[in-house]
């Protein structure tokens, strides 16, 4: 094995662009599954099998499929319908999509781990319907979900190089484009490897702290 | 479409098969032999076994796939057919997540069935064949069947490398037909229905696994709506 110093000084600037992308990826998709995801865990509540037989369905599907295949549909096929974003547009939207239904499960565990004393209070309040959500159970429901949503923000991070095959030039696509016009493999491919396992691991460490936070 | 084209589907999802088999066995073996190693009593045995699931937990599937391809093949000097290849590079990721599985449901066993095995005078290998395995075993199916349709989804991303699988195959019909719609939505109900019968296969070992070990299967668990208001706690 030869390992090549140079090679990685070179790929520096360019792993530090695709950092950034995909930091980017992460923070925008985070927050469109976030957002989806307490969509759908809402939308679920709703006393009607109208209502929830088919988001249940359709967030079964997205949920058992490909991401990979997911990405494809969301980039060829929107075009087709004269629907055009770029590619870093639609890559959020398929990996915000893809985690908002995991996050809706986070949801609504949380939702359902809301003592029944808190409806029971609310009611006996008179307090309308939209004051019971947004300032009884809801905020006592995402509290307790704050560290699932995170174990998903993680995963999503790991996912985020899939972004690399509808074009997009995160750290991985940065990678590839290096290696091929270097001819050179080894180097990029282990920086962004070793990149990804310190990010995971200090996000995992932030996240163990925010957990401790959280429960006092 | 034509029939050519559903021949080259065909023969997509029969290289997905094959690559989720493979990868499923290398999987189990890692999540097995990673996750009892993190309960030996050397702390050097403990400590490598963690170190494997940290590294390969942290990094990216395709980023693994990719150094198993680019990577592996100039710094050894041997490079690996293309179905091995993705099937180590997903079998060690996903063996790492697994392993978790394994340990996690090890130590859910009751500490006494441990301490009567050690009263009883039987090694440790003993113990954890014929006492922890058959209790814990059960326990690490729905996880696993979890992990199966994560691992399911991770075998699309060959078709990245230029691997000939279900959704390569997906790749190769659009380019023919011009046309994305029709094809990927068929690529996305097959994924779907090979993970819809692989969690009825796993639950129904579940339940068999469960009767050996005299426990009910787990109940279904149907989403409770929190009666509002009606005193019921």
């Amino acid at each position: 094995m030869n390992w090549d110093w140079s090679a990685v000084s070179d790929f520096m600037p360019h792993f530090w662009d695709g950092l950034l992308v995909t930091l980017q990826i992460l923070v925008l998709g985070s927050a469109v599954s976030f957002a989806l995801g307490l969509v759908w865990a809402l939308l679920m509540r709703v006393p009607s099998r109208w209502v929830t037989w088919p988001i249940g369905v359709v967030t079964e599907f997205v949920r058992n499929t490909p991401l990979l295949v997911q990405l494809f549909f969301l980039f060829y096929v929107l075009p087709e319908w004269n629907i055009t974003f770029s590619a870093l547009t639609t890559g959020v939207v398929a990996i915000g999509l893809h985690y908002s239904t995991y996050t809706m499960q986070v949801y609504r565990a949380g939702i359902e781990a809301v003592p029944v004393g808190q409806w029971e209070a609310a009611t006996a309040l008179n307090l309308p319907l939209r004051r019971t959500w947004t300032a009884v159970i809801l905020p006592q429901a995402i509290r307790r979900v704050v560290p699932a949503l995170g174990n998903y923000v993680i995963s999503m991070l790991k996912d985020t190089p899939l972004l690399m095959a509808i074009t997009v030039l995160e750290m991985l696509g940065e990678a590839r484009l290096f290696s091929q016009q270097n001819f050179q493999f080894t180097e990029p491919l282990t920086v962004i490897g070793v990149a990804f396992i310190i990010i995971s691991y200090l996000a995992s460490l932030a996240l163990r702290a925010l957990e401790r936070r959280l429960v006092h | 479409m034509t029939s050519g084209l559903w021949e080259l589907v065909l023969q997509g999802i029969w290289v997905t098969v094959q690559l989720l088999f493979f990868s499923t066995l290398l999987a189990t073996a890692v999540s097995f032999v990673v996750g009892i190693a993190r309960t030996h009593r050397l702390w050097i045995v403990r400590f490598l076994a963690g170190f494997y699931t940290e590294v390969f937990r942290g990094t990216s599937a395709l980023v693994m796939i990719f150094w198993v391809f680019f990577v592996l093949p100039p710094a050894f000097g041997w490079q690996l057919v293309p179905m091995w290849a993705g099937t180590l590079a997903l079998g060690l990721t996903y063996g790492a997540y697994g392993s978790e599985i394994v340990r996690g449901a090890l130590g859910a066993v009751d500490p006494a069935q441990r301490e009567g095995g050690i009263a009883l005078s039987f090694t440790p290998w003993q113990r954890m064949r014929l006492i922890l395995l058959p209790q814990a075993v059960p326990e690490m199916i729905p996880p696993f069947s979890n992990l199966l349709i994560e691992l399911l989804k991770g075998t699309a991303l060959v078709s990245i490398m230029g691997m000939g699988d279900l959704a390569f195959s997906g790749n190769l019909v659009r380019l023919a037909l011009q046309e994305s719609a029709e094809i990927y939505t068929y690529i996305l109900l097959i994924y779907f229905v090979i993970a819809f019968l692989l969690t009825r296969v796993m639950r129904g070992l579940e339940k068999k696994l469960k009767a050996g070990v005299g426990k009910a299967p787990r109940k279904k668990t149907a989403a409770v709506p929190v009666p509002e208001g009606s005193g019921v706690s």
